[in-house]
């Protein structure tokens, strides 16, 4: 075959207005094996679910651009087309039924069937399970992966490496396969087995199989990949080929922005007027699934900015609901060198900590209540302020409407009162709100998970200088957790970054972008596994 | 166990238990999940004790009601492992069976050909009942349950309008005695003595045991009848659409990325349980004889599902034989409960709440482990 088997030309998708994919061209010739590399939201997923058609791209105004698979033009507008055409896709998330076995999910809705008396009557559908050759065919495909595993198991209790190799083992088995995409299939892998499967992803692409590899963990694709392209904030920043790169120069391009460093400067003065550390963290192990937490070790200074980054699912979201008790956590958490107990909400907060969710609407807020009882809920309840006695414990309406008022004007929260729904307001003022709910509790460390998420420009801008000056003016210490590592660098004093549960260095904010993106690839800890 | 998994140290290998501990373990397991019918067996033995019925006379009362309940009962199955919860819909079900004999005891049918004619009216109806619920529950994926039990008291309603208001008014029947006295709506019960036990007594083998004055009567083609369902259910799962029924069952999304058309499947899913439910009410009337015209249906849909959870099926699992055993514990206490109550504390009335108690509360108990499960899954 000649020519190029797949070609996405110029593809650019919005998502209400935000440009998340611009212009992006990408082909790849039979049996190479494609590399796509870029941070998280870099639009790698978004833009592997337009190559698969899958419903979340059409239900939000389809993409711009043009798709040719083999030469001819495909506008791909569904799974099963894109499956049809011979493009197989392993997700992150597993797509494997947990209570059929292993064979019956790499033959799920393709299972080889027999005919009986009822099939003539009501047709293909009544045809009975062909489970000897389900057998074969999911043995066959197994073994093509080096695996050897009885196909009988269930895949309710296998080992998450497993899950892996049996959802490429699914893909294998459509003899259609050409093209074969695989989402992060390293991320949840050991050494051993991520080694397994990049030696049958070479296999694969020898048997004239094209693999469309994403990826953040940058060794591995100089190591597999044929031409590597890299992806920032929706933009193909490059394309080459591995003998061109570098695991420094991938992680520039995959972490550079010119970043607009404004503020930290006028702090280098008094940095060290305090060497007593206002919070310190030890050993903090937080079950929280999808950002667990093994054994983070952290010191806070009081009056600082910490900045907490690192790639989606390696645990910087879970150190901030660990320590305020949202999820199950164990270690040694001591405020002011007064020990804090562990997964008590109410403890938490009475040690002067205060938490802004990353999840806005469904922790941060009761949607269904007024600006002014989310304001002042919480200190209600955990510190019994706004409340009067007159035989019970009333609300003393009046001075939370003072206070409510102004944090309207302090915050400069727009609204129509503080009657108004937080429903109705826009994120960034939702946003709002829950600063104003965290400060009536008045933290002395004050943690904000993800506070940009889901919020326009302006707004952004907007939150991050209110944090600013909440820690200048009030001299709040603040715990701010982030996936936008521009967004740590312009108001951080320091950043942590978090690999895979652990601390994996702190970085100043001035370091070079080469700096950050090897340390959220995990490149000490590599380098130290190598070492042992 | 998720500590295991993200560990990343962690050889590639699947983690063996002892074997003693093992063996421990699955007989714990084997307690802890057949820990329902096992009470209710327990519950059972010691009604049918103090109850002081006699052998032959119970299990006579048992093979009846087996008989002409289990069809209804399995007719739970397919919605339980497609995903739907309890199809408390079947309800619907009932009513198409229940229209079905109003035709044919209007055209004053008699005997098997009546029965016949009454399945062939009941089944297009369940289909449309089906259809028409299935749709209704793929726009309220996740409480279908719920949405179940209402739809039911809505049927209901209309299905009062249409016999109180329309039939003899706008609904012409030919037989007076079916109208109440003032020619409009159908009477509180519906006698359809003509077709009574029309396929029970079909052939009736008797069996005597010694020691006993009364034989064991057992009604064989209805007991074919339910055999044949349970090999076809049986059979279903072995075939394509079983599968893509399992699937959608396990999990909606993953199974319409593979490219089953899930809706469909669920609708059908509904419709193969009404139409079951349908002809399990033909096959139940028939055996008493007469139409409670405005009660027989209404607790069609909370009898069966107690009786699928004595068996030890959950919102989420079920088997055949569950269904069976569940509607032989479930109804053997509804034999003996209220004599052993009598005879115990002197009230009939006393076994009788007790019966009424354990059927709610079995269906109560049986939805907050499931929440409670769901819940424990998504931590």
């Amino acid at each position: 075959m000649t020519g190029p088997r797949l070609e996405m030309k110029n593809i650019t998708k919005e998502y209400f207005g935000n440009k998340v994919l611009k212009g992006i061209n990408i082909s790849v010739q039979p049996g190479e094996v494609h590399a796509i590399v870029g941070e998280n939201g870099a639009g790698k997923s978004t833009l592997m679910n337009i190559l698969f058609g899958m419903p979340v791209i059409h239900n939000t105004g389809g993409y711009k651009g043009k798709i040719t698979f083999n030469g001819s033009s495909a506008p791909i507008s569904s799974p099963e087309e894109a499956m049809e055409m011979g493009i197989g896709m392993v997700h992150q998330e597993f797509m494997l039924l947990p209570g059929f076995t292993i064979m019956e999910n790499i033959k799920l809705n393709r299972e080889p069937t027999l005919p009986n008396i009822w099939s003539s009557i009501f047709g293909e559908k009544m045809r009975t399970l062909d489970i000897p050759r389900m057998r074969r065919d999911a043995k066959a495909a197994l073994e093509r992966l080096d695996l050897n595993i009885d196909e009988m198991l269930q895949v309710a209790g296998l080992p998450v490496g497993f899950m892996q190799f049996v959802e490429i083992a699914r893909e294998l088995d459509k003899t259609s396969l050409q093209l074969l995409v695989l989402d992060e299939p390293t991320a949840v892998l050991t050494e051993n087995d991520a080694e397994t499967l990049l030696k049958s992803v070479r296999r694969m692409a020898n048997e004239g199989i094209s693999v469309l590899f994403i990826t953040h963990r940058l060794d591995e694709v100089l190591s597999v990949a044929d031409r590597i392209t890299v992806l920032r904030d929706g933009e193909q920043v490059a394309t080459m080929n591995p003998s061109e790169a570098t695991v420094e120069k991938l992680a520039e391009l995959m972490v550079g922005r010119k970043i607009k460093s404004i503020l930290h400067k006028d702090r280098e003065a008094d940095s060290d007027r305090n060497t007593q550390p206002l919070l310190s963290i030890k050993n903090l192990h937080v079950q929280m699934p999808g950002e667990e937490v093994n054994g983070v070790d952290l010191e806070v200074m009081p009056g600082e900015i910490l900045g907490l980054g690192g790639l989606a699912g390696h645990g910087k979201i879970g150190v901030a609901n660990g320590i305020m008790g949202f999820y199950p956590a164990s270690g040694e958490i001591t405020v002011k060198g007064k020990q804090i107990p562990l997964n008590s909400s109410i403890a938490s907060l009475n040690s002067g900590m205060a938490f802004v969710s990353e999840d806005r609407r469904g922790v941060g807020l009761l949607l269904e209540e007024s600006v002014e009882m989310n304001i002042i809920v919480q200190a209600m309840q955990s510190q019994g302020k706004f409340l009067k006695r007159r035989i019970i414990e009333m609300m003393d309406a009046k001075t939370a409407r003072k206070h409510t008022d102004r944090m309207i004007k302090d915050l400069d929260i727009r609204c129509t009162g503080p009657e108004q729904l937080t429903r109705r307001l826009s994120g960034g003022n939702q946003q709002k709100v829950c600063i104003a709910k965290a400060l009536t509790l008045e933290p002395n460390i004050l943690f904000v998970s993800e506070p940009t998420r889901g919020i326009d420009v302006g707004a952004k801008r907007l939150i991050l200088d209110l944090l600013v000056e909440l820690n200048r003016k009030s001299g709040v210490t603040i715990v701010m957790t982030s996936s936008e590592l521009s967004e740590l660098r312009s108001i951080c004093d320091r950043i942590a970054i978090i690999y895979k549960g652990r601390l994996e260095g702190i970085l100043s904010p001035d370091e070079s972008n080469a700096k950050y993106g090897l340390m959220m690839a995990g490149a000490l800890a590599h380098k130290r596994k190598a070492a042992s | 166990m998720s500590d295991d998994i993200r560990n990343p140290d962690r050889k590639m290998t699947l983690q063996m238990v002892a074997p003693e501990s093992r063996h421990e373990q699955a007989y714990k397991y084997y307690l802890r999940k057949n820990v329902v019918p096992l009470v209710f067996l327990i519950l059972c033995i010691l009604g049918g004790y103090y109850s002081g019925l006699s052998l032959p006379f119970l299990i006579n009362e048992i093979i009846t009601r087996m008989a002409r309940n289990s069809f209804i009962v399995i007719s739970l199955i397919v919605p339980i492992l497609a995903g739907m919860g309890l199809n408390f819909g079947i309800v619907l079900g009932a009513m198409a069976g229940q229209f079905g004999y109003v035709a044919t005891a209007n055209f004053q049918m008699t005997g098997f050909t009546g029965f016949f004619v009454t399945v062939l009216i009941t089944v297009p109806l369940a289909i449309i009942f089906g259809w028409l619920t299935g749709k209704l529950f793929n726009q309220s994926k996740g409480k279908e349950m719920i949405t179940g039990i209402i739809l039911g008291f809505f049927a209901n309603g209309i299905y009062q309008l249409i016999l109180l208001y329309f039939m003899g008014n706008i609904i012409p029947i030919r037989v007076p005695t079916m109208l109440l006295s003032t020619g409009i709506g159908i009477r509180n019960t519906i006698d359809i003595k003509g077709m009574h036990y029309a396929i029970d007594n079909l052939w009736k083998i008797r069996l005597q045991i010694p020691g006993f004055i009364f034989p064991i009567i057992i009604p064989v083609v209805t007991l074919a009848a339910l055999a044949a369902l349970c090999i076809a259910v049986h059979f279903l799962f072995k075939t394509k659409l079983g599968q893509e029924f399992r699937a959608t069952g396990q999990n909606r999304q993953i199974a319409e990325v593979a490219g089953i058309k899930v809706d469909r499947i669920r609708i059908l899913a509904i419709i193969f349980s009404t139409v079951l439910a349908g002809i399990g009410q033909v096959i139940f009337l028939q055996n008493l004889g007469n139409i409670n015209t405005y009660g027989s249906h209404v607790q069609v849909g909370t009898f069966a599902v107690a009786a699928i959870l004595i068996g030890g099926a959950s919102v989420t699992k079920a088997t055949i034989s569950q269904a069976l055993l569940g509607t032989l514990l479930f109804h053997t206490l509804f034999i003996v409960s209220p004599l052993a109550g009598k005879n115990l504390i002197g009230d009939a009335m006393i076994g009788e709440y007790f019966r009424v108690f354990i059927t709610y509360g079995v269906i109560g108990v049986a939805l907050a482990l499931h929440a409670w499960q769901a819940k424990q899954k998504r931590r």
